[in-house]
């Protein structure tokens, strides 16, 4: 009897396994299922789906997926991504698609956490995901990398920027790296002579952090700026910052660099400001998003400088226009992870353009097709003029710095 | 000079332990329970206080008298839900509920207030105090915790130890079952202690926001386990072991970030309490086994 049982249950298994292995089957019917019913279907499309009685199964869409934390301490930049992408989607889509055809576009929250960001993977994959816009944060990123390198699915972070997150040849980004923007951070410092006596303090249980720190510290030596105080804390420790202030006080510091995030980079404004420190402050992309924190008292932030690619009162019409549809549509100012993710969907869309892709084809083989067009392409996007990509995945564009003035940044010189 | 000034942070931040740490030894002492939910409540009360004073703009006094009252309710509310049908169960099962009821509270206040970092406006009115020509610098925060810190540990010591329901709760804490035949209802007190131990969390939450501006579901977390390990340090069960486990907390907290390094301050730290629990198992104030609170 229960041997009887078990048979049966192996011949049920292999059956299911069979069904998942005919996936070109199953998966063009649905596919022909969502065009039919999706009530957006535009001239493009429609015209597309003319012949698919044909050609059997040229019509479809394509299926981008996005990760980030939209809950959570990082959930600004998971907002902001999540936003930022369908933005693009929704354009690309009402002005004709990629290649014809329409995108179908959805989000899932991993909350900064590297086993909600893989559980969030699988879950668009069982959607049918073929490229990911992700993840939005730098530990995410490297784990769900790793599960994309496995399955040659292409990714485009937009603001992964530690080292590791584009170590597959799968996986592109759009933001500098870690490194990147420590070294032009320090070059931008000692170019400028903002100062001469810098401390850091920085969050040594991230990779984000401690990679900027690094590089900063290594490019430092070359621009002649002497570090008096190199200071650390953890995801543990930190809510109280007084004694890192105090050895950069006692250091005689003029500046102080904050390659951390936001929620930290608060308090210590709050906590320098208490100890009566008149320093600089110069920080990183994790610090845009400081002037959203409800209630702070943004004077604290009033001179705040940070090198970030995007600001919204740019005056080029790109980003003019980008502002005032992100505001009509989501009723806040969007911040650089928006146009970050916003372009890249744009990246992926030339890139799809540039090697012909539709979406019949495997999630491999579309990988393939993008990551040699990646590197060919040329978009200007609203966080660089002129952007390439490099075989490494990592963008070539010019730096930019921004400073608090009267609450709202202003691009510095 | 800098010395002095590490000495001094040190003791701002473990007097916030220490505030936090008397509301986890109270419950302890008298219930038995770890309560790991001490620290979210305090991120509760912190948002009452963050909606009344913030968005409502009523004075930060009857802001931190709704966060005690709604605390309270809470905490009274909490132990009848999700303790006290455990009261016979093993203590294991208490405290893996104390851990639930810690994510619920972090995901209703997720799902209420949002993930987005608020600044908390200090309820604290006190000036800070500038010595040596502006080199030493004590918050107003440090001066009303340390003295809301001792003055609580007056007020429950003499609680306890002078009134009817006090001494209920020593009894309660030494045999349950010779409490219950002696007449006191076990269940009220023990309910008691709960809305004393959340409304001290509220207390906390205003004081703990006030030094370190910045509110988010997380905020209770970490706080609530350094409270914690302040609470046996310095002898769980005892009121004033909590103050002097969490000041020595935060003092060598600061200074072994100061003179040795800061991203090991933690490890230090741990390491100096594994030390004390090797030596006197029971914390630094804590009492013999067969002699409870």
């Amino acid at each position: 009897m229960r041997k009887a049982m078990s048979v049966i249950l192996a011949a049920a298994m292999a059956a299911s396994l069979a069904a998942c292995g005919g996936t070109s089957t199953t998966s063009t019917t649905a596919e022909s299922t969502t065009a039919a019913d999706s009530s957006v279907a535009e001239g493009t499309s429609a015209a597309e789906s003319t012949d698919t009685a044909a050609d059997g199964d040229k019509t479809g869409t394509f299926k981008i997926g996005a990760i980030g934390p939209i809950t959570g301490s990082a959930a600004v930049y998971g907002t902001a991504v999540m936003d930022g992408a369908e933005l693009a989607v929704n354009e690309i889509n009402a002005a004709g698609g990629i290649n014809g055809y329409q995108v179908e576009y959805q989000f899932q929250d991993d909350e900064n956490d590297v086993e909600k960001s893989i559980n969030a993977y699988n879950t668009l994959k069982d959607w049918g995901m073929q490229m990911l816009v992700g993840t939005t944060t730098s530990n995410p990123c490297i784990s769900v990398a790793a599960e994309s390198a496995v399955d040659n699915l292409f990714q485009i972070t937009p603001s992964g920027s530690a080292v590791e997150c584009v170590e597959n040849p799968n996986v592109f980004r759009v933001c500098f790296s870690d490194p990147d923007q420590g070294a032009a951070s320090a070059q931008y410092i000692g170019e400028h002579q903002l100062a001469s006596k810098i401390a850091i303090i920085y969050d040594s249980s991230s990779v984000y952090s401690s990679g900027i720190m690094e590089k900063f510290v290594s490019e430092a030596a070359n621009q002649n700026l002497e570090i008096v105080a190199n200071e650390a804390f953890t995801a543990e420790t930190n809510t109280d910052f007084t004694t890192q202030l105090q050895k950069a006080k006692d250091g005689g510091a003029e500046l102080i660099f904050l390659p951390i995030y936001y929620t930290e980079a608060s308090l210590i404004l709050n906590q320098a400001n208490q100890m009566g420190l008149d320093v600089d402050f110069f920080g990183c992309d994790g610090m845009d998003g400081i002037l959203q924190v409800e209630n702070f008292d943004t004077s604290l932030a009033e001179g705040l400088m940070l090198l970030t690619p995007f600001v919204a009162d740019a005056t080029d019409e790109l980003t003019q226009s980008f502002v005032s549809s992100y505001e009509a549509a989501y009723g806040s100012t969007p911040i650089q992870f928006a146009a970050d993710a916003y372009d890249a969907v744009y990246a992926i869309k030339a890139a799809a353009e540039d090697a012909g892709l539709t979406p019949d084809m495997s999630v491999s083989d579309l990988c393939e097709g993008l990551k040699t067009s990646m590197t060919k392409i040329t978009i200007n996007g609203l966080t660089g003029d002129n952007m390439t990509w490099n075989e490494a995945g990592e963008p070539v564009k010019a730096p930019k710095a921004m400073k608090i003035e009267n609450g709202a940044y202003t691009a510095m010189e | 000079m800098s010395f002095v000034s590490y000495l001094i942070n040190g003791i701002s931040l473990g007097s916030v332990y220490a505030i936090i740490a008397l509301g986890y030894t109270m419950v302890y002492g008298i219930a038995k329970m770890l309560n790991f939910a001490h620290g979210d409540i305090i991120m509760m009360g912190a948002y009452v206080i963050f909606i009344v004073v913030s968005m409502m703009g009523m004075p930060a006094l009857v802001g931190v008298l709704a966060a005690i009252v709604v605390c309270t309710l809470l905490g009274v509310l909490i132990e009848r839900v999700a303790y006290k049908p455990l009261r016979g169960a093993s203590p294991l099962a208490v405290l893996i509920t104390a851990i639930g009821v810690s994510y619920l509270l972090q995901n209703v206040a997720l799902l209420l207030f949002g993930a987005n970092t608020k600044a908390f406006t200090s309820v604290v009115g006190v000036p800070a105090l500038r010595l040596a020509e502006g080199q030493l610098v004590i918050s107003g925060e440090t001066i009303v915790t340390i003295l809301s810190c001792i003055v609580i540990m007056i007020v429950l010591t003499t609680f306890i130890k002078k009134s009817k329901a006090g001494q209920a709760m020593l009894a309660v804490s030494e045999d349950k079952g010779a409490a219950t035949l002696m007449g006191i209802n076990v269940n009220k007190t023990i309910a008691l202690t709960f809305a004393i131990g959340s409304a001290l969390a509220a207390v906390a939450g205003a004081l703990l926001c006030s030094a370190y501006p910045s509110l988010t579901p997380y905020t209770g977390a970490m706080p609530g386990i350094k409270a914690f390990v302040a609470a046996v340090f310095g002898g769980i069960g005892s009121i004033p072991g909590a103050m002097i486990g969490g000041i020595l907390l935060g003092v060598i907290e600061n200074l072994s970030k100061a003179y040795i390094s800061s991203q090991l301050s933690d490890a230090i730290v741990f390491s100096v309490l594994i030390v004390v629990l090797l030596v006197k198992p029971t914390g630094i104030l804590g009492k013999k086994i067969n002699e409870k609170v």
